[in-house]
């Protein structure tokens, strides 16, 4: 069978191996889906008569620690990445295996907030500020799932390409840090968005 | 896009220093969250303009878009533009609408 070409070295055209431009055009997609979404959100709030704040609803403190985690899980990324293009393979391996304990304390975070509201019966078909607000925060948490799925798969079984191939390698995980990066740029706008305005 | 060793450690230390005005604007955009701006469109306004300061370090250090190939500016340019009509159209219905009270 063939290789796929460009995985390593830049396609004369583009000037970017085939991974990067399709993570890129993935992630023009996402903004779609994110975007409609705001939108949806936008036309719901101005629409109504009364819409909660919802600081006065949600939990700031358990969102902002969710931020801190993400922002610092957006580093260790990115530095994993460095110390991979440095040759620094376990530095780096330490450095992804601490984005993955932040995104699993990520969604514990939200589980425990989830949990509050379920404990008081509040769901999404309470009213449309928590429609809203579970389908967006939803969506974003499965988002933060198929991260970790992909860190951990590039960390276990799929690290063997470590070894035959560190370039190749080294781009995966740059494409998976471009992806892991806009999880966070989304919760950049959903947390002053849904907990704070 | 880095290329030598040296490049990437500076590089590095960069992402530490974003690291920290991103928690620091987070702390700040909790903290005028809580300010009167008299009303909820400068609070929207001020918070919105917080997120995308934060939104654009992320974009241009961590993503690297600060130095990126021609091509990936075209995708996202495209995106931007009809996240954008998506973002109007709110404003482009009649049904209900605040702004036609």
């Amino acid at each position: 069978m063939d290789e796929i070409p460009y995985t390593v070295k830049p396609h004369p055209l583009s000037g970017l191996y085939s991974g990067k431009l399709g993570i890129w055009l993935f992630l023009a997609s996402e903004v779609m889906l994110f975007g409609a979404l705001f939108s949806s959100y936008i036309l719901l709030r101005v629409g109504s008569d009364s819409w909660p704040v919802g600081s006065e609803l949600l939990n700031i403190p358990l969102a902002m620690l969710n931020t801190f985690i993400l922002i610092i899980s957006s580093v260790t990324v990115v530095l994993g990445w460095a110390s991979l293009k440095l040759g620094e393979h376990g530095k780096a391996k330490m450095y992804l295996w601490v984005t993955v304990l932040l995104a699993f304390g990520f969604l514990i975070v939200k589980g425990f907030e989830y949990g509050a509201k379920f404990s008081h019966h509040i769901s999404p078909a309470t009213n449309n500020f928590y429609a809203t607000y579970f389908t967006m925060t939803g969506l974003h948490g499965l988002h933060i799932v198929g991260g970790i799925a992909v860190f951990v798969y590039l960390l276990t079984s799929g690290s063997k390409l470590l070894e035959e191939n560190p370039e190749h390698y080294t781009n995966r995980i740059e494409c998976a840090g471009l992806y892991w990066h806009f999880v966070d740029l989304v919760w950049i706008f959903l947390f002053p968005a849904l907990y704070l305005l | 896009m880095a290329e030598t060793a040296e490049e990437i450690r500076e590089h590095s230390k960069v992402y530490i220093k974003i690291l920290i005005a991103l928690l620091a604007l987070t702390l700040l955009t909790v903290a005028v969250s809580y300010q009167d701006f008299g009303s909820v469109y400068a609070s929207v306004f001020v918070g919105l303009l917080i997120a995308t300061i934060k939104g654009s370090l992320v974009a241009c250090y961590f993503m690297h878009l600060i130095d990126e190939q021609k091509i990936i500016y075209w995708v996202l340019g495209i995106a931007v533009f009809f996240f954008t009509v998506l973002m109007a159209v709110p404003y482009l219905t009649d049904s209900n609408s605040v702004f036609n009270r």
